[in-house]
């Protein structure tokens, strides 16, 4: 075990040095004056590009401006944000909690919804229920994001103003604002911002901003989950182990529960990755509709303003979540499959 | 009774398979239909412009869209570019966009993971850390970086996407390899002295491409999707040109009517967005029924 956990933790710093090349061989395609560019403001300073270049080192070799961004990076200086106009690092501080606040909210529906509608597809299997619920993930898999965000927005906030897009309404906004004594961001979540400061009107308002974000994003999510859940219920209640069981004459609910449904969920965990990187791409969509102003809405941004540190930075965090989640899944799949240990 | 070729008798069965499936008989219909729109797009909607088809013709350019009327049959959306025009130019637009960024990746990804699989070792090891690295950020983020780098256009987003898009094919056909390989009768091919090519052109391939055409088919939609919300953000296809996700993007601000008639300019978001609900839905149909139909466990009962 700890052999198998040493060489995931080696591929895991491996990666993570492959990411951070990529993305900077990705920011290498711009030429010198492109990327002295930044630094110019005025027209008059144009003419001093060659100098930018030469002070910056901007024309020397690949690894010598690799080791130099890593060294600042690893510092934990990250660049100038255009978008925000302040540090990279500063400002991701400032959006993430919008981003993780839904995902926190997202998540458990995602995986109890999933795991509940594949078992029922997986037990019913080829009933009417089965149809019902494997027509509906297949149509909610075609969704775009982005286009079935649009048209909550257009229902819910159009037709019957129930829902208003933003983090929180306008009103309360300003009190916060002009209020900064009256009001703490412990975490920068208002939802639990507004219980801490015992604002019950601010967690409401930011829950029923949550409502259509969630909403989407569980719909357009939950398909991936199912599907894996379903088929691993099919394929366990096709083995012997069941027909034993039966014979034996325990009633529906044990076999179902006890014994197939926790050998279904192994098949989860693997896809729980995959399940982590449909939901970073999925908030990029979901805070660009509803205007909510977390990671994926910067990320979405800068690269409309070309503002590249904002993508290289959000890219390495992306890659830095994506690969720990692997590893973490990885130990978990070996810790409760033994197969895979042993071998 | 005349014996036919096994290989012919399997494909034969795996067509009776598909279409028993009445997914597969909706997901083939729309494509169908899909594919007529896109074939015979000239005919349908006669370009303004001969020398740029894909670009929508607007009379005007007043910002608020326009319902339905004699000259506009499904209206016109923001800039007043014709709706009609667009989906119907646009379905081609979407059938390059999914056969161009499916085709390379496929292809690419065929080829490398083929080569890993067989080959093994060092050669296996080096493919396999790279896959990993580029698998490590998720597909919409990357395309964003590398659109930005080699700058906006919808031929940079078909090229960004299919850059990181064959990553799924290297891991699976791998696997499908590495199973196959130590089988009897590709040993037997190699005892006989057929050389490596032929071995994995000739025995190995067709015994694991099914898992990437299930994966190709499904790819068609998700790639789509993405390059429209690649072109909603605004780094794809220009303003004006017929794209389903561009269009979406032009009505954005008008998916609240005016007080009294919240719902007036439905037309300019649900058509297009019908479009591409309905391209992606024909393909996922068609993979799910190829996902059925070549699942070893179901395909005899």
């Amino acid at each position: 075990m700890l052999a198998f956990i040493t060489r995931r933790f080696l591929l895991l710093i491996f990666v993570l040095f492959g990411v951070s090349v990529l993305l900077f061989g990705i920011l290498m395609t711009f030429s010198p004056e492109r990327r002295a560019a930044t630094y110019v403001t005025s027209p008059q300073q144009a003419k001093d590009i060659p100098k930018i270049i030469k002070q910056f080192g901007l024309d020397d070799p690949f690894y010598i401006q690799y080791f130099r961004w890593m060294k600042e990076v690893l510092k934990g200086n990250m660049g100038w944000s255009l978008v925000a106009s302040r540090p990279v690092g500063e400002a991701f501080w400032n959006y993430f909690p919008v981003t993780l606040e839904m995902n926190l909210f997202a998540a458990p529906i995602v995986i109890i919804f999933g795991i509940w509608l594949g078992t029922l597809s997986g037990i019913h299997r080829d009933t009417w229920i089965d149809h019902t619920t494997r027509i509906l993930a297949i149509v909610g898999w075609s969704l775009p994001t982005f286009l079935f965000a649009l048209v909550l927005l257009m229902i819910f906030y159009g037709y019957f103003q129930l829902f208003s897009p933003g983090v929180l309404s306008d009103q309360l906004t300003m009190f916060i604002i002009e209020n900064p004594e009256s009001f703490t961001r412990f975490t920068g979540m208002y939802t639990i911002d507004g219980l801490l400061n015992g604002r019950f009107d601010i967690t409401l308002n930011a829950l029923a901003h949550l409502v259509l974000p969630v909403s989407t994003y569980v719909i357009v999510v939950v398909a991936l989950n199912m599907r894996v859940m379903r088929s691993g219920m099919i394929e366990e209640l096709s083995k012997d182990y069941v027909m034993t069981a039966q014979a034996k004459g325990a009633d529906k609910k044990t076999i179902y529960i006890k014994h197939a449904r926790r050998n279904a969920l192994l098949p989860v965990v693997t896809v729980a990755g995959q399940l982590v990187a449909l939901s970073m791409e999925g908030s990029i969509a979901v805070e660009v509709v509803y205007s909510r102003h977390g990671i994926g809405w910067w990320l979405a941004e800068s690269a409309v303003q070309l503002d590249m540190p904002v993508l290289m930075c959000i890219c390495l965090f992306m890659g830095v979540v994506f690969v720990i989640t692997n590893l973490t899944l990885d130990i978990l799949y070996a810790y409760i499959d033994p197969r895979i240990r042993l071998n | 009774m005349i014996e036919q070729h096994p290989r012919l008798r399997e494909f034969k069965f795996t067509l009776y398979r598909i279409f028993r499936n009445p997914s597969a008989i909706i997901g083939f219909t729309l494509l169908f239909i899909f594919a007529g729109v896109a074939l015979f797009a000239p005919q349908i909607a006669p370009p303004k412009y001969p020398h740029n088809p894909y670009l929508m013709p607007h009379k005007g350019f007043s910002p608020t869209p326009k319902p339905p009327s004699q000259t506009n049959i499904f209206g016109t959306t923001s800039g007043q570019y014709d709706i009609f025009y667009g989906v119907v130019w646009g379905t081609r637009t979407a059938f390059k966009i999914g056969m161009f960024v499916v085709g390379i990746a496929a292809f690419v990804g065929i080829t490398l993971g083929a080569v890993a699989g067989y080959l093994g070792g060092l050669v296996d090891e080096a493919l396999m850390r790279i896959t990993d690295v580029i698998w490590a950020i998720p597909t919409l983020v990357l395309a964003m970086a590398i659109v930005v780098a080699f700058g906006r256009g919808l031929d940079k987003v078909m090229i960004a996407l299919a850059l990181v898009g064959w990553r799924w094919y290297v891991r699976v056909i791998r696997s499908e390899i590495l199973t196959l390989r130590d089988q009897d009768f590709v040993q037997a091919a190699k005892i006989m002295g057929v050389s490596d090519l032929k071995i994995i052109l000739r025995h190995i391939l067709p015994n694991a491409i099914y898992p990437v055409l299930i994966m190709a088919s499904m790819d068609m939609g998700s790639m789509v999707i993405t390059a429209s919300f690649l072109s909603f953000v605004g780094l794809g296809a220009p303003k004006g040109y017929a794209d389903w996700g561009q269009m979406v993007a032009l009505a954005r601000n008008y998916i609240v009517g005016p007080p009294g008639d919240p719902l007036k300019f439905w037309y300019a978001i649900v058509i297009p967005g019908g479009c591409i609900v309905l391209f992606v839905l024909a393909w996922n149909l068609i993979g799910d029924a190829l996902r059925d139909a070549f699942d070893p466990k179901l395909r005899r009962r």
